[in-house]
């Protein structure tokens, strides 16, 4: 897009670049007023792995719950007040002693927001994308997941729109734990499906 | 069903209205580099347990400004995507996540009108390197929607073997493979159709299940890969 005689220039930047586009738009007047602000404080603080957490350990301490989780995700998650962008279509996946579930978004960065929040940098980056597709026994031993050959693993390339999210086990004794208690245990690593707890 | 993008939150309301400008280039993309899935060669994961949501401010003003663009010319999903599929593939992979939001924001933004590339650079006091052009020629008559699914759960289905010049959601690795339909979702916007013009068309879409062993010929053993595929995307074997 650039002119003639510019192609030798050096590339701004990445900051520059943002600011230059940011004020532009802003001079056009289509930059809210504390419209960055906002987005900015609701993924740093709002949604986050922890709300997940919640989700998965109310399906570990009530039957019912559970059922109705893993036959609509999307309605028992909105249970928390949870939904919104990349997450109005849930399908939640269910670990066993025999099956081990995994998500990835092999075409971009698809990644359930409203329970898990912003993907992680390495989730975003080719390596993972490329790979979890292709040889995730492999992977997921290389990431501290080693997982019997007995273990059958379900990969979920998230391409249309469905978001998944793990339902890992609930880790051994934790018996006597509280549903608060137990959503400490309950890692964005366990959700994705790169850890077992 | 309602159309709406999946580019973000609260995309704010404007107004005005851009018209797209002619796109010109001779730069040839097609099967995008966005298209990893199976490729070798990248090497380790660079995990790490916690992250936080932004590393730099410069993250989040990208990503809140690819919203503004996207909102104020009514980008589809389809089309912001697109967007970034189109970046040269050397940039794609040498550049971070919200550099690729960047770059597909002001990308959108020339190519509406809002600002112009000339602009961009004058301001960044350096080169501001954008997407490629798009390839696609406008979809102007989007056809009729698939009403109903064709296949249902336990079928087998056949991903057809294609290679079209515009934005697309299946994944090369699973073109022209045999895999057997697990989950009937609902009807969703082809993105195909949105990413090229404001027509729309609505198929169902469907989780496919594949036998890695089948993907790749390596005879690893209890794998299974699940992409999720629009009607369209799909053939009886």
């Amino acid at each position: 897009m650039s002119d003639k005689g510019h192609h030798l220039a050096p590339v701004s930047p990445v900051e520059q670049r943002v600011a230059a586009l940011e004020a532009l738009l802003t001079e056009r007047g289509l930059v809210p007023e504390g419209f960055i602000e906002d987005v900015t404080r609701r993924y740093e603080s709002e949604i986050g792995p922890m709300n997940g957490a919640k989700v998965v350990a109310r399906a570990w301490v009530d039957p019912g719950y559970k059922e109705r989780l893993l036959a609509d995700g999307t309605a028992a998650i909105a249970e928390f007040g949870f939904g919104g962008p990349e997450g109005d279509h849930m399908v939640v996946v269910e670990n066993t002693a025999a099956v081990h579930n995994v998500i990835v978004c092999t075409l971009c960065s698809c990644y359930p927001w409203p329970v898990l929040g912003l993907p992680p940098a390495w989730y975003k980056d080719p390596p993972y994308r490329a790979r979890m597709v292709r040889e995730p026994r492999v992977l997921l031993a290389e990431m501290g997941c080693p997982l019997p050959d007995e273990i059958e693993i379900r990969v979920w390339d998230s391409s249309a729109e469905v978001r998944y999210l793990v339902l890992p086990q609930r880790p051994p004794g934790s018996a006597g734990m509280t549903e608060a208690e137990l959503a400490g245990l309950v890692t964005r690593d366990s959700m994705i499906g790169v850890a077992r707890l | 069903m309602d159309g709406k993008s999946t580019i973000g939150e609260a995309v704010p309301v404007t107004s005005k209205s851009f018209g797209a400008v002619p796109r010109t280039g001779n730069v040839l993309l097609v099967d995008g580099i966005h298209d990893v899935g199976g490729m070798q060669g990248f090497g380790a994961v660079a995990h790490s347990p916690t992250e936080p949501a932004f590393h730099h401010r410069w993250e989040a003003v990208a990503r809140a400004l690819l919203t503004v663009v996207a909102g104020a010319v009514g980008a589809s999903g389809g089309e912001f995507r697109h967007s970034i599929e189109r970046m040269e593939p050397g940039h794609y992979l040498t550049s971070s996540y919200y550099e690729h939001w960047l770059t597909g924001a002001a990308t959108l933004a020339v190519e509406h009108g809002l600002v112009t590339g000339a602009e961009l650079e004058a301001r960044a006091g350096g080169r501001f390197p954008l997407s490629g052009p798009v390839l696609a020629p406008p979809v102007f008559d989007a056809g009729p929607d698939v009403g109903r699914p064709r296949f249902s759960a336990g079928e087998r289905v056949r991903v057809r073997e294609w290679h079209p010049p515009g934005h697309t959601r299946c994944p090369r690795y699973v073109r022209g493979k045999i895999g057997v339909v697990v989950r009937v979702d609902g009807m969703y916007s082809v993105p195909d159709v949105e990413a090229h013009g404001s027509a729309r068309r609505y198929e169902p879409t469907y989780s496919v299940r594949f036998d890695a062993a089948d993907l790749w010929r390596d005879g690893q053993w209890g794998v299974a890969v699940h992409v999720d595929l629009w009607d369209s995307y799909l053939e009886r074997p």
